[in-house]
C-alpha cells in the first residue's frame, strides 16, 4: 500500500498529465525529424559542385564584389553557424532568391504548389473512389475472377513507369482520339481569365462561375489526374483488400451474421467500419506518394507545379530553388504523416 | 539410399541431417513456387533478360551507337529495323538489347548497396540499443520522411548526373526500410536464449552480429529486395528520363523515352518501345516477388 | 416434450488438395426445451455442428444433412435470405470470447440496438429502452453508461453478459452457446452461466451448450452428447454420466482428477482408431 502511494506521489511530482507529455514527445520528435530534413538539404547544398557566389555575381565579377557577396552569404562562418542561419531562414519561409528569375523561392513555390495540390488531390480522389470498392469486393469475393482482375490491375500499376504511361495517355487520348485537352492547365486562350484566389484553377473558375474555363481546365486535368489516380488505386485497392480479409475472418463478423444481418451490412457496417482508420493512413501515404509521382507527371503534361519547378531548377543548377522545393515537399510529407496519426486517434475508440 | 531417387530423398519426412532438412525445405518451397504460374512467368522473363544482356552483341542486329541520318525515325517493321529507328537513325531493337545491360547493372548495384547499408545500420542499432539506437533510428526516420524521388533528384543534383551517381542516389534513398527490417529481426534474435549462451562463452558483439545475426536477417531482406526491384528500375528509368541518370548516347531505356518524347505524336514507337521494355521487366520482378513472398511468408501473401 | 430442432445426418465437409476432410460425420440429434450439452476435444466437430445449424460455415466448407428442421420446417431448403430471418430471431449464438465477438469500433448500445432492430420494427427510443431493459436482465447495473461504452472498456464477464443480452434481445427459441465461459475468469464463469440459465428457463428456450469441459456440462445440462472425430460416440443423461459406457467417455472421466476419490495416477486417454470409423450414435429422441 505504501509502495503504491509512493509511486502515485512520484507520478504527481512529474506533474504533467499523460496526454501532455505524450503531445510534447510527439511534437519533439516531429521537430527533430523536420530539423534533420532541413539538415540533409543543407548538406546537399554544401556538397553541390556549384559555387553559390559565382552563381550570383557571375563569372566576370571583380574579386571585391565576389568577397562582398561571400561575406554577405555568411560563407566565412563555421558550417554549424551557417546551418543555424539556414534553419532560421527556413523557419521564416525564406529559401533565398531563385538564381534563374531573381525572385524569392518562397514566392515561386507558393505560386506552383496549388497546381500540384490540385492534381494530386483529384488523383487521390479517383484512387479512393475506385480503389476502395475494388479492394473490398476483391476481399469479399476472394479467389473469384474479380479478385484476379484486381490483382492484375494493381500489378500492372506497380510496374508501369508513370512518365511513359503519361506519354501513352497523351498519344492515345489527346493525339489520336482528341478526347481530352493537351498539356498545360488550360488552353492558351483561357489563361489568366479567372482571378487567382486559391491558385487551383478548378476552384477559381468555380468561384468565378466561369463554366467555359472550368470545362476547359477539367479537360486538361482529367488525364494526368486519372493516371496518378491509377497509381494510388493500385496501392489503395491492395491495402484495402488485405485489411478487409483480416477483418472478415474476425469473430465479430460471425456475430453480425448470427444477428441475421445481410452480407452487405456485414461487410460495410461492420468489417468496413473497422478498416476506416487503417485506410486513412493508407490514403495519406498514397497522397504523399502522388506528390512524388507528380514530379514526372508534371513534366510530361507541362503542368506548372512543384515537380516541374524542382526539375527545371535542377537542370539549370538553381540550387536555392531545388533545396527550397525539396524542403517544402518533405515538410508536406511529414505533415501528412502527422495528420494521419491524428485522425487515427480521433477515429479509433481504442486509441483514446 | 541407393534405390532412392533424388526426388524422394528431397521429399522425405525424416531428414537425416541438418543439410538434408534444409535442402528438403528449399525443394518443397521450389515446388510450391513452381505451382505459381505468374511467378514462373516472371522468373522466365528475368532469365531471358539476363540471357539477352549476356549475348547482346550476338543478338542485336545493328551497332546501337551507329547513326544513320538518312534513315531516321523509320517506322516499325522497316526492313532490318523491326522496331524502327530513332531520331538519329539508330536501330531501336539493338539499343533496347544493349539497354538491358544498363538496367541489370543498376539493379544489381542498388540491390547490393542498399540492403548492406540497411543491414549494417539496422543490426548495430538493434544490437547495441540505447542512444545509438535512438540516433540511428531517428536518422532512418528522417530519410523515410523524404519523398524518395525528390531526395534522389537532390542527391544527383549535388553529385552530378551520371549512371554511378544515379545508383548512389537511389541506394541512399532505398536503405531505410531495410534498416527497419534488420533492426526488428535483430531485436527478436537478440532476446533468444542461444545468443545469451554464446555471450556467456565470451563471444564479442562483432562476432555475434556477423556470425549469428546477419545470416538470419538475410532471408527476409532478400524477399524485400525482390519486391523493391521494380521500384528501383522505375526510379532509375525516371532519373534517366530526366536526363540525370545515364548520359547520351548510352541506350538507357528511360533516356530513350526522353529522346522519343519529342516525336510522340508523329513517331510514337520511338518512346513506346523502351517503355514496354521497362514495363515488362518491372512486371517480371513484381510477379517474382509476389511468388517469393507467398512461398517464404505464407501469412503475408494471405 | 415438444421438439424444437431436429437434426438428421449432418455432415460438414471441407474439400482440400489432399481430398475431402469431413469435420462432422453424420450427426443426428433433437433438441427440446432443454439444455443439451455437446462435449468433445478441439477438432471433434462440436463447434462446426453449432455453426452448421445456422449455416455459418463459410465456403469452401459444405454442409449436408437429411434435414435440419426447426419447428417442422427444414432449414436446408431455405435460401440465404430466408436463413437471415432465422438467424438471431429464431436461433442465436453466443461465442467464446467477447473480446473478439463484439465489434471493437461500435458502441455496445449500437450493437444491441442493431440486433433488436434487425428483426423488430421499432423506433430508436423504443429499441434503446428495450436494450437497457435487456442489459438489466443480465445484471448489468448502470446500463446507460454501458450503452455508450466500447467493448474494450468492459471486463470479460461483462462482455459475455452483454453478448448474451444482445443475442437474446430478438427473443429466439434456441440459443447455441459455443464455449461461452472458456475465455472467462473462473470467478465469473458461474455467474455468467447462472444468468444464461435463468433467461433460457424463463423464456422456455432450448439451449445447445458446447464445451470441452465434461464436469461443467454434466453439472449444467440435462442431456449430453459426446463427440469424437466428427461423430457422436455416446449420449447420456447428464446425471448418469458416471454410468457412461463408451471407452472414450470413460477415458475422459478417468483422466479427470476427483476430490472425492483421489488417485495416485490419472489415466492417459488411449485412443482406438475404430472410434473414428464407427457410425454416429443418434441423439434423436
Amino acid at each position: 500500500m505504501a509502495l503504491a502511494e509512493n509511486e502515485g506521489g512520484a507520478r504527481n511530482r512529474a506533474s504533467l498529465p499523460r496526454w501532455v507529455t505524450a503531445t510534447l514527445k510527439t511534437i519533439g520528435s516531429i521537430a527533430v525529424t523536420m530539423l534533420g530534413l532541413v539538415f540533409i538539404t543543407f548538406i546537399i547544398g554544401r556538397v553541390m559542385p556549384i559555387d553559390p557566389v559565382l552563381a550570383i555575381v557571375g563569372e566576370r565579377a571583380s574579386q571585391s564584389t565576389y568577397d562582398a557577396v561571400f561575406l554577405q552569404l555568411g560563407l566565412d562562418k563555421p558550417v554549424i553557424v551557417q546551418f543555424a542561419y539556414y534553419v532560421w531562414d527556413v523557419l521564416h519561409g525564406d529559401f533565398g532568391m531563385s538564381l534563374l528569375n531573381a525572385r524569392p523561392v518562397s514566392e515561386d513555390i507558393a505560386r506552383v504548389f496549388p497546381a500540384t495540390l490540385e492534381l494530386a488531390t483529384l488523383g487521390v480522389f479517383f484512387g479512393i473512389v475506385l480503389g476502395v470498392p475494388l479492394g473490398v469486393v476483391a476481399a469479399v469475393r476472394k479467389g473469384s475472377w474479380i479478385d484476379q482482375v484486381a490483382r492484375v490491375v494493381a500489378l500492372v500499376g506497380y510496374s508501369m513507369p508513370i512518365f511513359w504511361l503519361g506519354l501513352m495517355g497523351l498519344l492515345i487520348f489527346y493525339g489520336m482520339l482528341g478526347w481530352v485537352g493537351g498539356p498545360g492547365r488550360v488552353s492558351i486562350f483561357y489563361e489568366d481569365i479567372v482571378p487567382s484566389v486559391t491558385g487551383m484553377i478548378l476552384v477559381d473558375s468555380l468561384l468565378d462561375r466561369n463554366w467555359t474555363v472550368l470545362k476547359d481546365a477539367f479537360s486538361h486535368i482529367v488525364l494526368p489526374a486519372s493516371l496518378l489516380g491509377y497509381y494510388s488505386l493500385a496501392y489503395i485497392s491492395r491495402m484495402t483488400r488485405s485489411f478487409m480479409l483480416e477483418q472478415l475472418s474476425a469473430e465479430y463478423i460471425t456475430t453480425a451474421r448470427v444477428k441475421g444481418m445481410s452480407e452487405w451490412d456485414v461487410v460495410w457496417k461492420h468489417a468496413f467500419r473497422n478498416i476506416r482508420v487503417q485506410l486513412i493512413t493508407v490514403i495519406a501515404l498514397s497522397y504523399a506518394g502522388l506528390l512524388e509521382g507528380s514530379v514526372l507527371t508534371e513534366i510530361i503534361f507541362s503542368w506548372p507545379g512543384i515537380g516541374s519547378y524542382i526539375t527545371t531548377a535542377l537542370l539549370s543548377a538553381d540550387m536555392n530553388a531545388v533545396l527550397g522545393g525539396t524542403v517544402v515537399v518533405g515538410l508536406v510529407f511529414i505533415l501528412l504523416n502527422i495528420l494521419s496519426d491524428l485522425l487515427y486517434k480521433v477515429f479509433d475508440p481504442r486509441a483514446k | 539410399m541407393a534405390d532412392q531417387t533424388l526426388r524422394q530423398w528431397l521429399l522425405t519426412d525424416t531428414p537425416t541431417s541438418r543439410r538434408h532438412a534444409k535442402l528438403s525445405a528449399i525443394y518443397q518451397g521450389w515446388l510450391s513456387f513452381r505451382g505459381n504460374t505468374m511467378a514462373m512467368i516472371g522468373l522466365w522473363i528475368l532469365l531471358a533478360l539476363v540471357g539477352i544482356a549476356a549475348f547482346a552483341p550476338i543478338l542485336s542486329p545493328h551497332d546501337p551507337f551507329v547513326q544513320d541520318l538518312g534513315n531516321r525515325l523509320a517506322p516499325l517493321g522497316t526492313e532490318s529495323h523491326i522496331l524502327g529507328t530513332d531520331s538519329l537513325g539508330r536501330d531501336i531493337l539493338s539499343r533496347l538489347i544493349y539497354g538491358s545491360r544498363i538496367t541489370l547493372y543498376i539493379v544489381a548495384l542498388v540491390a547490393l548497396i542498399a540492403p548492406v547499408v540497411g543491414l549494417l545500420v539496422g543490426t548495430v542499432s538493434g544490437y547495441v540499443g540505447g542512444w545509438v539506437d535512438v540516433v540511428l533510428m531517428r536518422i532512418t526516420d528522417i530519410f523515410l520522411a523524404f519523398p524518395r524521388l525528390v531526395l534522389a533528384l537532390a542527391f544527383v543534383a549535388a553529385l552530378g548526373a551520371g549512371i554511378e551517381n544515379a545508383v548512389l542516389a537511389i541506394s541512399l534513398t532505398a536503405w531505410p526500410p531495410y534498416a527497419r527490417i534488420a533492426r526488428a529481426e535483430t531485436l527478436t534474435i537478440r532476446a533468444a536464449d542461444y545468443i545469451s549462451a554464446i555471450q556467456l562463452q565470451g563471444a564479442g558483439a562483432m562476432r555475434i552480429i556477423t556470425r549469428h545475426i546477419w545470416p538470419l536477417c538475410i532471408s527476409s531482406l532478400i524477399v524485400r529486395v525482390t519486391l523493391d526491384m521494380a521500384g528501383i528500375i522505375l526510379a532509375a528509368a525516371g532519373l534517366g528520363f530526366l536526363g540525370l541518370g545515364a548520359q547520351p548516347p548510352s541506350p538507357e531505356w528511360g533516356a530513350m523515352i526522353s529522346e522519343g518524347r519529342r516525336f510522340i505524336l508523329d513517331h510514337w514507337w520511338v518512346a513506346t518501345m523502351p517503355g514496354l521494355a521497362i514495363f515488362t521487366v518491372s512486371l517480371a520482378f513484381n510477379l517474382l516477388g509476389d511468388g517469393l513472398r507467398d512461398v517464404l511468408d505464407p501469412k503475408g501473401g494471405e | 416434450m415438444d421438439t424444437l430442432l431436429d437434426v438428421q445426418d449432418l455432415w460438414v465437409k471441407f474439400p482440400s488438395r489432399q481430398g475431402v476432410f469431413d469435420a462432422v460425420r453424420g450427426v443426428s440429434f433433437t433438441l427440446g426445451r432443454e439444455r443439451l450439452g455437446i462435449v468433445g476435444e478441439s477438432g471433434s466437430g462440436k463447434s462446426m455442428t453449432g455453426r452448421a445449424i445456422l449455416r455459418l460455415i463459410r465456403p469452401p466448407g459444405i454442409v449436408e444433412a437429411k434435414q435440419i428442421s426447426l419447428g417442422g420446417v427444414d432449414l436446408m431448403g431455405k435460401s440465404e435470405k430466408e436463413m437471415r430471418a432465422v438467424r438471431g430471431q429464431r436461433i442465436s449464438m453466443v461465442m467464446q470470447d467477447p473480446k473478439f465477438s463484439l465489434n471493437p469500433v461500435m458502441t455496445i448500445g449500437d450493437q444491441i440496438i442493431e440486433a433488436y432492430r434487425q428483426h423488430n420494427r421499432a423506433s430508436k427510443t423504443q429499441a434503446y429502452a428495450k436494450a437497457v431493459e435487456m442489459l438489466e436482465a443480465v445484471s448489468i447495473r448502470d446500463a446507460d453508461r454501458v450503452m455508450r461504452a466500447y467493448p474494450h472498456e468492459m471486463s470479460g464477464g461483462m462482455g459475455q453478459r452483454i453478448m448474451i443480452a444482445m443475442m437474446l434481445i430478438p427473443n429466439p427459441e434456441i440459443l447455441i452457446a459455443d464455449e461461452p465461459t472458456s475465455a472467462l475468469d473462473v470467478s465469473v464463469q458461474r455467474q455468467v452461466l447462472d444468468i444464461m440459465d435463468k433467461l433460457v428457463k424463463d423464456r422456455g428456450m432450448g439451449l445447445i451448450f458446447i464445451s470441452h469441459d465434461l464436469n461443467l456440462v454434466a453439472d449444467f445440462c440435462d442431456r449430453v452428447l459426446i463427440m469424437y472425430a466428427g461423430r457422436i460416440v455416446e449420449i447420456c443423461q447428464a446425471d448418469k454420466l458416471s454410468e457412461a459406457k463408451h471407452p472414450y467417455t470413460r477415458g475422459l472421466l478417468n483422466s479427470l482428477p476427483r476430490l472425492d476419490a483421489p488417485r495416485d495416477h490419472l489415466e492417459v486417454l488411449k485412443r482406438d482408431p475404430a472410434w473414428a470409423q464407427a457410425p454416429s450414435v443418434s441423439g434423436r429422441v
